[in-house]
Protein backbone atom coordinates (compact mmCIF):
# COMPACT_ATOMS: atom_id res chain seq x y z
CA UNK A 1 0.00 0.00 0.00
CA UNK A 2 1.22 3.28 -0.93
CA UNK A 3 0.64 6.47 0.94
CA UNK A 4 3.02 8.68 -1.51
CA UNK A 5 0.80 11.86 -1.96
CA UNK A 6 1.71 15.45 -2.47
CA UNK A 7 1.94 18.37 -0.49
CA UNK A 8 -1.25 19.71 -1.91
CA UNK A 9 -3.19 16.89 -1.88
CA UNK A 10 -2.30 15.74 1.97
CA UNK A 11 -2.78 19.09 3.05
CA UNK A 12 -6.04 19.24 1.79
CA UNK A 13 -7.31 17.21 4.28
CA UNK A 14 -6.52 19.95 6.88
CA UNK A 15 -10.54 21.16 7.18
CA UNK A 16 -11.49 24.39 8.96
CA UNK A 17 -11.98 23.96 13.21
CA UNK A 18 -9.28 21.26 12.85
CA UNK A 19 -6.60 20.14 15.87
CA UNK A 20 -3.23 20.20 14.04
CA UNK A 21 0.13 18.96 15.64
CA UNK A 22 3.45 19.65 13.97
CA UNK A 23 6.48 17.69 15.15
CA UNK A 24 9.82 19.06 15.56
CA UNK A 25 11.17 21.56 18.40
CA UNK A 26 11.31 25.40 18.07
CA UNK A 27 13.93 25.72 14.95
CA UNK A 28 14.63 21.96 14.71
CA UNK A 29 12.97 19.06 12.32
CA UNK A 30 10.02 21.35 11.74
CA UNK A 31 7.87 20.26 8.20
CA UNK A 32 8.02 23.59 6.78
CA UNK A 33 6.86 22.32 3.24
CA UNK A 34 3.81 21.23 4.71
CA UNK A 35 3.57 24.68 6.94
CA UNK A 36 4.16 26.06 3.95
CA UNK A 37 1.03 24.48 2.22
CA UNK A 38 -1.20 24.94 4.55
CA UNK A 39 -0.41 28.81 4.47
CA UNK A 40 -1.32 28.56 1.11
CA UNK A 41 -4.39 27.71 1.39
CA UNK A 42 -7.45 28.97 2.71
CA UNK A 43 -7.74 26.69 5.87
CA UNK A 44 -8.70 28.77 8.78
CA UNK A 45 -9.59 28.75 12.93
CA UNK A 46 -6.74 25.73 13.76
CA UNK A 47 -6.12 24.99 17.13
CA UNK A 48 -2.47 24.33 16.66
CA UNK A 49 -0.40 21.73 19.14
CA UNK A 50 3.34 22.17 19.02
CA UNK A 51 6.99 22.80 20.85
CA UNK A 52 6.54 26.21 18.88
CA UNK A 53 8.88 27.78 16.52
CA UNK A 54 8.49 29.43 13.08
CA UNK A 55 5.65 27.15 12.64
CA UNK A 56 3.40 28.79 15.26
CA UNK A 57 4.47 31.98 14.08
CA UNK A 58 3.81 31.64 10.77
CA UNK A 59 0.50 30.55 11.03
CA UNK A 60 -0.75 33.21 13.21
CA UNK A 61 0.38 35.57 11.39
CA UNK A 62 -1.38 34.64 8.22
CA UNK A 63 -4.74 34.44 10.38
CA UNK A 64 -4.98 30.43 10.34
CA UNK A 65 -4.94 30.18 13.60
CA UNK A 66 -7.86 30.18 16.39
CA UNK A 67 -5.92 28.81 19.45
CA UNK A 68 -1.96 27.28 20.48
CA UNK A 69 -1.18 25.03 22.84
CA UNK A 70 1.81 25.43 23.84
CA UNK A 71 4.74 25.64 26.51
CA UNK A 72 6.76 28.60 24.60
CA UNK A 73 7.34 29.31 20.47
CA UNK A 74 10.96 29.90 20.11
CA UNK A 75 13.66 30.10 17.73
CA UNK A 76 16.34 29.29 20.14
CA UNK A 77 18.58 31.54 19.32
CA UNK A 78 16.39 34.19 18.58
CA UNK A 79 14.49 33.82 21.95
CA UNK A 80 11.02 35.17 21.16
CA UNK A 81 9.60 34.03 18.17
CA UNK A 82 8.43 37.58 16.34
CA UNK A 83 4.91 36.84 14.94
CA UNK A 84 3.47 34.61 17.76
CA UNK A 85 4.80 37.92 19.95
CA UNK A 86 2.36 40.27 18.22
CA UNK A 87 -0.32 37.90 17.57
CA UNK A 88 -0.22 37.52 21.40
CA UNK A 89 0.27 41.13 22.22
CA UNK A 90 -2.29 42.04 19.73
CA UNK A 91 -5.08 39.73 21.72
CA UNK A 92 -5.54 37.51 18.79
CA UNK A 93 -5.48 34.41 19.60
CA UNK A 94 -6.90 31.93 22.57
CA UNK A 95 -4.15 30.06 24.19
CA UNK A 96 -3.80 26.70 26.35
CA UNK A 97 -0.79 27.75 27.99
CA UNK A 98 1.06 24.60 29.75
CA UNK A 99 4.38 22.75 30.71
CA UNK A 100 6.36 21.24 28.10
CA UNK A 101 6.53 17.65 29.88
CA UNK A 102 2.40 18.20 30.31
CA UNK A 103 2.40 18.56 26.79
CA UNK A 104 3.84 14.89 26.17
CA UNK A 105 1.64 13.81 28.83
CA UNK A 106 -1.28 15.23 26.90
CA UNK A 107 -0.28 13.62 23.66
CA UNK A 108 0.61 10.40 25.34
CA UNK A 109 -2.67 10.17 26.85
CA UNK A 110 -4.69 10.50 23.26
CA UNK A 111 -1.87 8.12 22.07
CA UNK A 112 -3.37 5.58 24.69
CA UNK A 113 -7.06 6.44 24.69
CA UNK A 114 -7.36 7.42 28.09
CA UNK A 115 -8.70 11.01 28.95
CA UNK A 116 -6.36 12.15 31.43
CA UNK A 117 -2.60 11.83 32.53
CA UNK A 118 -2.54 12.75 37.01
CA UNK A 119 0.52 14.57 37.39
CA UNK A 120 1.68 17.63 39.79
CA UNK A 121 2.92 19.70 36.63
CA UNK A 122 0.83 22.43 37.23
CA UNK A 123 0.40 22.49 40.93
CA UNK A 124 0.80 25.87 42.34
CA UNK A 125 1.14 28.08 39.16
CA UNK A 126 -1.18 30.29 36.95
CA UNK A 127 -0.68 27.05 34.65
CA UNK A 128 -3.81 25.48 36.88
CA UNK A 129 -5.42 29.50 36.99
CA UNK A 130 -5.83 30.31 33.52
CA UNK A 131 -6.71 27.10 31.95
CA UNK A 132 -10.17 26.56 32.47
CA UNK A 133 -10.32 23.19 30.73
CA UNK A 134 -7.25 21.95 33.14
CA UNK A 135 -9.30 20.34 36.21
CA UNK A 136 -7.30 19.64 39.50
CA UNK A 137 -9.04 16.28 40.88
CA UNK A 138 -8.49 14.31 44.14
CA UNK A 139 -6.72 10.70 43.98
CA UNK A 140 -8.21 7.82 45.16
CA UNK A 141 -4.57 6.65 46.28
CA UNK A 142 -3.36 8.90 48.76
CA UNK A 143 -4.31 12.99 50.15
CA UNK A 144 -3.02 14.58 47.41
CA UNK A 145 -4.55 16.71 44.38
CA UNK A 146 -3.43 16.44 41.15
CA UNK A 147 -3.73 17.75 37.97
CA UNK A 148 -5.74 15.78 35.02
CA UNK A 149 -3.73 16.40 31.85
CA UNK A 150 -6.25 16.37 29.38
CA UNK A 151 -5.42 14.00 26.27
CA UNK A 152 -4.36 16.36 23.36
CA UNK A 153 -6.20 14.51 20.41
CA UNK A 154 -5.44 15.86 17.16
CA UNK A 155 -7.12 15.36 13.86
CA UNK A 156 -4.06 15.69 12.07
CA UNK A 157 -0.46 15.85 12.71
CA UNK A 158 2.24 16.98 10.43
CA UNK A 159 6.04 15.51 11.08
CA UNK A 160 9.24 16.05 8.78
CA UNK A 161 11.49 13.05 8.88
CA UNK A 162 15.25 12.14 7.23
CA UNK A 163 13.50 9.18 5.68
CA UNK A 164 10.66 7.09 4.70
CA UNK A 165 9.29 4.49 2.60
CA UNK A 166 6.29 4.25 0.45
CA UNK A 167 4.33 2.19 3.17
CA UNK A 168 5.24 5.03 6.20
CA UNK A 169 7.68 3.61 7.72
CA UNK A 170 9.51 6.74 8.90
CA UNK A 171 13.34 6.78 10.30
CA UNK A 172 15.16 9.59 11.81
CA UNK A 173 19.05 9.80 12.41
CA UNK A 174 19.41 13.00 14.29
CA UNK A 175 19.96 12.82 17.75
CA UNK A 176 17.02 13.31 19.00
CA UNK A 177 13.32 12.16 17.74
CA UNK A 178 11.54 14.96 20.21
CA UNK A 179 8.02 13.91 20.42
CA UNK A 180 7.36 13.42 16.88
CA UNK A 181 6.12 9.57 18.19
CA UNK A 182 3.68 11.29 20.08
CA UNK A 183 2.21 13.53 17.77
CA UNK A 184 2.45 10.57 14.81
CA UNK A 185 0.02 8.32 17.93
CA UNK A 186 -2.06 11.43 18.81
CA UNK A 187 -3.10 11.95 15.51
CA UNK A 188 -6.26 10.24 13.40
CA UNK A 189 -4.38 11.31 10.07
CA UNK A 190 -0.05 11.66 10.28
CA UNK A 191 1.09 13.22 7.19
CA UNK A 192 5.12 13.15 7.02
CA UNK A 193 7.79 14.50 5.12
CA UNK A 194 10.45 12.90 4.44
CA UNK A 195 13.92 14.23 2.88
CA UNK A 196 14.36 10.74 0.97
CA UNK A 197 12.05 8.64 -0.19
CA UNK A 198 13.29 4.95 0.12
CA UNK A 199 12.76 1.57 -0.68
CA UNK A 200 11.96 -0.39 2.01
CA UNK A 201 15.02 -2.89 2.46
CA UNK A 202 16.92 0.34 3.30
CA UNK A 203 15.50 -0.39 6.86
CA UNK A 204 16.54 -4.18 6.65
CA UNK A 205 20.22 -3.22 6.79
CA UNK A 206 22.67 -3.71 9.90
CA UNK A 207 20.76 -1.38 12.92
CA UNK A 208 18.70 0.92 10.69
CA UNK A 209 15.40 0.03 12.00
CA UNK A 210 16.72 1.40 15.35
CA UNK A 211 16.10 4.83 14.16
CA UNK A 212 12.10 4.53 13.44
CA UNK A 213 10.36 5.15 16.55
CA UNK A 214 6.60 4.36 15.68
CA UNK A 215 5.61 1.80 13.68
CA UNK A 216 4.13 2.73 9.82
CA UNK A 217 0.11 2.28 11.21
CA UNK A 218 0.26 5.61 12.84
CA UNK A 219 1.33 7.26 9.36
CA UNK A 220 -1.69 7.63 7.06
CA UNK A 221 0.36 10.00 4.34
CA UNK A 222 4.06 10.32 2.83
CA UNK A 223 5.28 13.09 1.16
CA UNK A 224 8.42 13.35 -0.42
CA UNK A 225 10.32 17.24 0.06
CA UNK A 226 13.92 17.18 -0.41
CA UNK A 227 14.76 19.68 2.12
CA UNK A 228 11.14 20.13 3.65
CA UNK A 229 12.31 21.48 7.06
CA UNK A 230 14.06 24.01 5.58
CA UNK A 231 14.53 27.13 7.15
CA UNK A 232 14.50 24.29 10.54
CA UNK A 233 17.49 22.28 10.90
CA UNK A 234 17.10 18.15 9.59
CA UNK A 235 20.10 16.92 11.71
CA UNK A 236 22.31 15.42 10.27
CA UNK A 237 21.57 16.19 6.78
CA UNK A 238 21.59 20.55 7.12
CA UNK A 239 21.34 22.61 10.30
CA UNK A 240 18.80 25.58 10.45
CA UNK A 241 19.51 28.45 8.20
CA UNK A 242 20.50 31.59 10.82
CA UNK A 243 20.34 33.81 8.08
CA UNK A 244 17.09 33.00 7.04
CA UNK A 245 15.79 33.10 10.35
CA UNK A 246 16.71 36.34 11.06
CA UNK A 247 15.60 38.13 8.03
CA UNK A 248 12.61 36.53 9.31
CA UNK A 249 12.84 37.90 12.18
CA UNK A 250 13.49 41.34 11.19
CA UNK A 251 10.60 41.26 8.86
CA UNK A 252 8.40 41.66 11.71
CA UNK A 253 9.61 45.11 12.23
CA UNK A 254 10.24 45.62 8.28
CA UNK A 255 7.59 44.99 6.45
CA UNK A 256 4.96 42.71 8.22
CA UNK A 257 4.47 39.04 7.19
CA UNK A 258 2.55 39.99 4.06
CA UNK A 259 6.10 41.02 2.59
CA UNK A 260 7.76 37.67 3.80
CA UNK A 261 4.94 35.85 2.65
CA UNK A 262 4.65 37.10 -1.16
CA UNK A 263 8.42 37.03 -1.41
CA UNK A 264 8.43 33.47 -0.36
CA UNK A 265 5.22 31.09 -0.43
CA UNK A 266 2.18 33.19 -2.06
CA UNK A 267 1.88 31.66 -5.62
CA UNK A 268 4.95 29.84 -5.18
CA UNK A 269 5.81 26.35 -5.75
CA UNK A 270 8.24 24.44 -3.41
CA UNK A 271 10.88 24.71 -6.29
CA UNK A 272 10.25 28.66 -6.24
CA UNK A 273 10.70 28.59 -2.53
CA UNK A 274 14.38 26.60 -2.40
CA UNK A 275 15.22 28.66 -5.70
CA UNK A 276 14.35 32.14 -3.35
CA UNK A 277 16.77 30.73 -0.59
CA UNK A 278 19.85 29.61 -2.77
CA UNK A 279 18.28 26.21 -3.68
CA UNK A 280 18.35 22.53 -2.29
CA UNK A 281 22.24 22.29 -2.47
CA UNK A 282 22.66 25.47 -0.69
CA UNK A 283 20.03 23.80 2.04
CA UNK A 284 21.64 20.51 2.41
CA UNK A 285 25.48 22.22 3.47
CA UNK A 286 23.84 24.17 5.81
CA UNK A 287 26.25 23.81 9.27
CA UNK A 288 24.55 21.63 11.80
CA UNK A 289 24.54 23.73 14.92
CA UNK A 290 26.79 23.43 18.13
CA UNK A 291 25.42 23.96 21.65
CA UNK B 1 43.93 26.95 46.62
CA UNK B 2 45.19 29.95 46.04
CA UNK B 3 42.56 32.90 45.73
CA UNK B 4 42.90 34.84 42.72
CA UNK B 5 43.95 38.78 43.02
CA UNK B 6 41.95 39.90 39.68
CA UNK B 7 38.98 38.04 38.54
CA UNK B 8 35.75 39.33 36.94
CA UNK B 9 32.29 39.57 38.24
CA UNK B 10 31.14 36.99 35.75
CA UNK B 11 33.72 34.52 37.54
CA UNK B 12 32.72 35.66 40.67
CA UNK B 13 28.87 34.42 40.13
CA UNK B 14 29.92 31.51 38.28
CA UNK B 15 32.15 30.40 41.35
CA UNK B 16 29.23 30.98 43.53
CA UNK B 17 26.68 29.50 41.41
CA UNK B 18 28.70 26.57 41.41
CA UNK B 19 27.97 26.01 45.39
CA UNK B 20 24.68 25.37 44.51
CA UNK B 21 26.19 21.84 43.16
CA UNK B 22 28.17 21.38 46.44
CA UNK B 23 26.15 18.25 48.35
CA UNK B 24 24.10 18.33 45.78
CA UNK B 25 24.54 14.52 44.73
CA UNK B 26 23.88 12.53 41.55
CA UNK B 27 21.16 14.55 39.99
CA UNK B 28 21.49 16.23 36.38
CA UNK B 29 22.50 20.34 36.60
CA UNK B 30 20.86 21.92 33.88
CA UNK B 31 22.17 25.28 33.31
CA UNK B 32 20.56 27.32 31.36
CA UNK B 33 22.36 30.50 29.94
CA UNK B 34 26.24 30.63 29.55
CA UNK B 35 27.19 31.69 33.21
CA UNK B 36 24.56 28.97 34.65
CA UNK B 37 26.02 26.35 32.53
CA UNK B 38 29.73 27.06 33.58
CA UNK B 39 28.39 27.73 37.40
CA UNK B 40 27.62 23.80 36.91
CA UNK B 41 30.44 22.57 34.88
CA UNK B 42 32.62 24.07 37.22
CA UNK B 43 31.40 22.13 39.72
CA UNK B 44 31.09 18.64 37.89
CA UNK B 45 35.20 19.63 37.35
CA UNK B 46 35.81 20.15 40.70
CA UNK B 47 33.78 19.08 43.98
CA UNK B 48 31.12 16.87 42.57
CA UNK B 49 32.06 14.72 40.05
CA UNK B 50 28.81 12.46 40.41
CA UNK B 51 26.90 15.82 38.82
CA UNK B 52 25.33 14.67 35.71
CA UNK B 53 25.43 17.14 32.28
CA UNK B 54 23.78 17.04 29.09
CA UNK B 55 25.84 18.48 25.68
CA UNK B 56 22.52 21.07 25.64
CA UNK B 57 21.13 18.79 22.66
CA UNK B 58 20.67 14.67 23.15
CA UNK B 59 23.41 13.20 25.02
CA UNK B 60 24.46 12.50 28.70
CA UNK B 61 28.09 13.61 29.52
CA UNK B 62 30.53 11.98 31.95
CA UNK B 63 32.59 15.45 31.16
CA UNK B 64 31.27 18.62 30.73
CA UNK B 65 31.84 20.35 26.88
CA UNK B 66 33.59 23.71 26.86
CA UNK B 67 30.94 26.27 26.38
CA UNK B 68 33.04 27.92 23.82
CA UNK B 69 35.55 26.85 20.91
CA UNK B 70 34.16 24.05 19.79
CA UNK B 71 33.36 23.06 16.29
CA UNK B 72 30.97 20.05 16.66
CA UNK B 73 29.64 17.25 18.97
CA UNK B 74 32.54 14.80 18.27
CA UNK B 75 34.89 12.80 20.89
CA UNK B 76 32.32 14.74 23.90
CA UNK B 77 32.16 12.38 26.58
CA UNK B 78 28.80 11.04 26.02
CA UNK B 79 27.14 7.94 28.15
CA UNK B 80 23.82 7.54 27.55
CA UNK B 81 21.24 8.93 25.42
CA UNK B 82 19.11 11.74 26.39
CA UNK B 83 16.25 13.42 24.40
CA UNK B 84 14.11 15.76 25.33
CA UNK B 85 11.48 13.11 25.79
CA UNK B 86 13.96 11.38 28.59
CA UNK B 87 14.94 14.80 30.03
CA UNK B 88 11.12 14.71 31.56
CA UNK B 89 11.93 11.35 32.84
CA UNK B 90 14.75 12.41 34.66
CA UNK B 91 13.01 15.52 35.71
CA UNK B 92 9.74 13.69 37.21
CA UNK B 93 12.35 11.43 39.43
CA UNK B 94 13.68 14.68 41.12
CA UNK B 95 16.83 13.73 40.34
CA UNK B 96 17.55 17.07 38.75
CA UNK B 97 19.05 20.54 39.91
CA UNK B 98 18.00 23.16 37.40
CA UNK B 99 19.65 26.72 37.69
CA UNK B 100 17.18 29.16 35.95
CA UNK B 101 17.46 32.89 34.95
CA UNK B 102 13.83 34.10 35.27
CA UNK B 103 12.45 37.48 34.19
CA UNK B 104 10.60 38.00 37.21
CA UNK B 105 10.63 36.97 40.95
CA UNK B 106 8.76 37.42 43.68
CA UNK B 107 9.01 37.42 47.80
CA UNK B 108 7.61 33.46 47.40
CA UNK B 109 9.77 32.54 45.06
CA UNK B 110 7.93 32.22 42.24
CA UNK B 111 9.34 33.13 38.99
CA UNK B 112 7.72 34.47 35.64
CA UNK B 113 9.57 33.55 32.36
CA UNK B 114 6.13 33.82 30.06
CA UNK B 115 4.63 37.49 30.27
CA UNK B 116 4.98 40.42 31.64
CA UNK B 117 1.94 43.31 31.95
CA UNK B 118 -0.98 43.89 30.44
CA UNK B 119 -3.93 40.92 30.99
CA UNK B 120 -2.88 37.15 30.30
CA UNK B 121 -5.10 37.28 27.24
CA UNK B 122 -3.40 40.40 25.67
CA UNK B 123 0.22 40.42 27.50
CA UNK B 124 2.20 43.89 26.89
CA UNK B 125 4.92 41.63 26.24
CA UNK B 126 5.01 38.32 25.68
CA UNK B 127 7.89 36.24 26.33
CA UNK B 128 8.82 32.50 26.01
CA UNK B 129 5.76 30.90 27.63
CA UNK B 130 6.31 28.84 30.94
CA UNK B 131 8.82 26.42 29.21
CA UNK B 132 9.66 23.61 32.02
CA UNK B 133 9.17 25.61 35.05
CA UNK B 134 5.90 24.74 36.39
CA UNK B 135 6.94 20.91 36.01
CA UNK B 136 10.59 21.64 37.43
CA UNK B 137 9.48 23.71 39.86
CA UNK B 138 7.22 21.31 41.34
CA UNK B 139 9.48 17.54 40.83
CA UNK B 140 12.89 19.30 41.83
CA UNK B 141 14.97 21.67 43.01
CA UNK B 142 15.82 25.02 41.44
CA UNK B 143 18.57 27.92 41.83
CA UNK B 144 18.02 31.52 39.95
CA UNK B 145 20.58 33.55 38.60
CA UNK B 146 20.05 37.14 38.14
CA UNK B 147 22.46 39.14 36.13
CA UNK B 148 21.39 42.42 36.81
CA UNK B 149 19.94 42.78 40.27
CA UNK B 150 16.72 45.20 40.38
CA UNK B 151 13.13 45.69 41.29
CA UNK B 152 12.01 44.59 37.93
CA UNK B 153 13.20 41.08 38.51
CA UNK B 154 12.40 41.30 42.46
CA UNK B 155 9.15 42.89 42.36
CA UNK B 156 6.57 44.13 45.00
CA UNK B 157 4.09 41.93 44.43
CA UNK B 158 2.98 38.69 43.08
CA UNK B 159 5.06 37.57 39.14
CA UNK B 160 3.12 38.54 36.28
CA UNK B 161 2.41 35.20 35.61
CA UNK B 162 3.44 32.16 38.33
CA UNK B 163 5.34 29.83 36.04
CA UNK B 164 7.18 27.97 38.83
CA UNK B 165 5.36 27.16 42.40
CA UNK B 166 7.08 28.89 45.45
CA UNK B 167 6.35 29.57 49.21
CA UNK B 168 3.53 30.84 48.55
CA UNK B 169 0.64 29.89 51.21
CA UNK B 170 -2.47 31.18 49.47
CA UNK B 171 -1.11 28.63 46.23
CA UNK B 172 0.15 25.84 48.23
CA UNK B 173 -1.46 22.45 46.87
CA UNK B 174 -3.90 20.07 48.93
CA UNK B 175 -1.25 17.52 50.54
CA UNK B 176 1.47 20.00 50.31
CA UNK B 177 3.72 21.39 52.80
CA UNK B 178 6.51 23.87 52.31
CA UNK B 179 9.23 21.18 53.02
CA UNK B 180 7.90 19.91 48.89
CA UNK B 181 8.97 23.23 47.82
CA UNK B 182 12.84 22.98 46.63
CA UNK B 183 14.42 26.42 45.71
CA UNK B 184 17.90 26.88 46.52
CA UNK B 185 20.30 29.52 45.92
CA UNK B 186 19.81 32.90 43.83
CA UNK B 187 23.13 34.52 42.70
CA UNK B 188 22.91 38.27 41.47
CA UNK B 189 25.68 40.75 40.41
CA UNK B 190 25.23 42.22 43.79
CA UNK B 191 24.84 38.99 46.23
CA UNK B 192 24.00 35.32 47.04
CA UNK B 193 20.87 34.54 48.47
CA UNK B 194 18.78 31.70 49.80
CA UNK B 195 14.94 30.93 50.59
CA UNK B 196 16.25 30.19 54.83
CA UNK B 197 15.10 33.07 56.38
CA UNK B 198 11.89 33.22 58.30
CA UNK B 199 9.11 31.41 56.86
CA UNK B 200 10.50 31.02 53.95
CA UNK B 201 11.61 34.47 53.09
CA UNK B 202 14.37 35.33 50.76
CA UNK B 203 17.79 35.56 52.80
CA UNK B 204 20.94 37.27 52.32
CA UNK B 205 23.89 35.41 52.51
CA UNK B 206 27.10 37.03 51.21
CA UNK B 207 27.91 40.14 49.77
CA UNK B 208 30.04 40.24 46.23
CA UNK B 209 32.46 42.47 47.40
CA UNK B 210 32.22 46.16 47.52
CA UNK B 211 28.80 45.99 47.74
CA UNK B 212 26.73 46.93 50.78
CA UNK B 213 23.73 45.62 51.93
CA UNK B 214 21.59 48.69 51.10
CA UNK B 215 22.64 48.48 47.82
CA UNK B 216 20.60 44.86 47.61
CA UNK B 217 17.57 46.14 49.88
CA UNK B 218 17.18 49.32 47.67
CA UNK B 219 17.16 47.43 44.49
CA UNK B 220 14.66 44.25 45.99
CA UNK B 221 10.70 44.92 45.82
CA UNK B 222 10.35 43.08 49.06
CA UNK B 223 12.00 42.32 52.36
CA UNK B 224 14.70 40.33 52.30
CA UNK B 225 15.81 38.79 55.44
CA UNK B 226 19.10 40.26 56.64
CA UNK B 227 20.62 38.54 60.19
CA UNK B 228 24.40 39.72 61.60
CA UNK B 229 27.33 40.49 59.71
CA UNK B 230 26.77 39.25 56.39
CA UNK B 231 30.34 37.78 55.02
CA UNK B 232 31.70 38.47 51.42
CA UNK B 233 31.36 36.35 48.84
CA UNK B 234 34.36 33.96 48.20
CA UNK B 235 37.01 35.33 45.47
CA UNK B 236 37.17 32.38 42.66
CA UNK B 237 40.66 30.27 43.30
CA UNK B 238 43.30 31.05 40.18
CA UNK B 239 42.59 26.90 40.04
CA UNK B 240 38.86 27.73 39.49
CA UNK B 241 39.86 30.79 37.34
CA UNK B 242 42.00 28.17 35.36
CA UNK B 243 39.45 25.38 34.92
CA UNK B 244 36.45 28.15 33.55
CA UNK B 245 39.30 29.72 31.01
CA UNK B 246 39.56 25.60 30.01
CA UNK B 247 35.55 25.50 29.78
CA UNK B 248 35.16 29.08 27.98
CA UNK B 249 38.58 29.03 25.73
CA UNK B 250 36.91 31.75 24.11
CA UNK B 251 35.71 34.21 26.95
CA UNK B 252 32.16 34.46 25.96
CA UNK B 253 32.04 34.76 29.63
CA UNK B 254 33.32 38.39 29.30
CA UNK B 255 30.27 39.28 27.46
CA UNK B 256 27.65 38.11 29.62
CA UNK B 257 27.55 40.86 31.56
CA UNK B 258 27.50 45.09 30.99
CA UNK B 259 30.44 46.14 30.53
CA UNK B 260 31.81 43.26 32.11
CA UNK B 261 33.03 44.58 35.64
CA UNK B 262 35.70 43.13 38.15
CA UNK B 263 34.58 41.15 40.75
CA UNK B 264 35.71 43.69 43.17
CA UNK B 265 34.30 46.40 43.31
CA UNK B 266 34.92 48.63 46.54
Amino acid sequence: MSKVLSAQEAVAQIKDGMTVGIGGWGPRRKPMALVRELLRSDVKDLTIVAYGGADVGMLCAAGKVKKVVYAFVSLDFIPLEPYFRQARQNGDIETMEIDEGQMLLGLRAASWNVPFIPTAIGLGTDIVKVNPDLKVIDSPYDDKEWVAMPALKLDVSLIHVDRADERGVCQIKGPDHYMDDWFARAADNTVVSCDELVPTDTFHAEDEARYVFWERAQTQAVVHIPGGAHPSSCNPLYGFDVPHFKEYNASAKDGGFAAYFEKYIDGKTEEDYQAAVGGLEAIQKLPLPVY
Amino acid sequence: MSTAKEYTLAELMIVAGAEAYRDGGEVLATGIGLLPRLAASLAMKTFNQDMMMTDSEAYLLSDPNPVSGRSSHEGQAQETWMGFSRIFDNVWSGKRHAFVGPSQIDRYGQSNISALGGTYDKPKVQMLGARGFPGNSISHANSFFVPAHSKRVFVEDEVDVVCSIGYNPERLPKGYTMNDIDIRLVVTDLCVMDWKGPNNMLRLVSLHPGISVDQVLENTGFEVHVEGDIPTTPAPSEEQLEIIAQLDPQNWRSKQLKDNPPGDRS
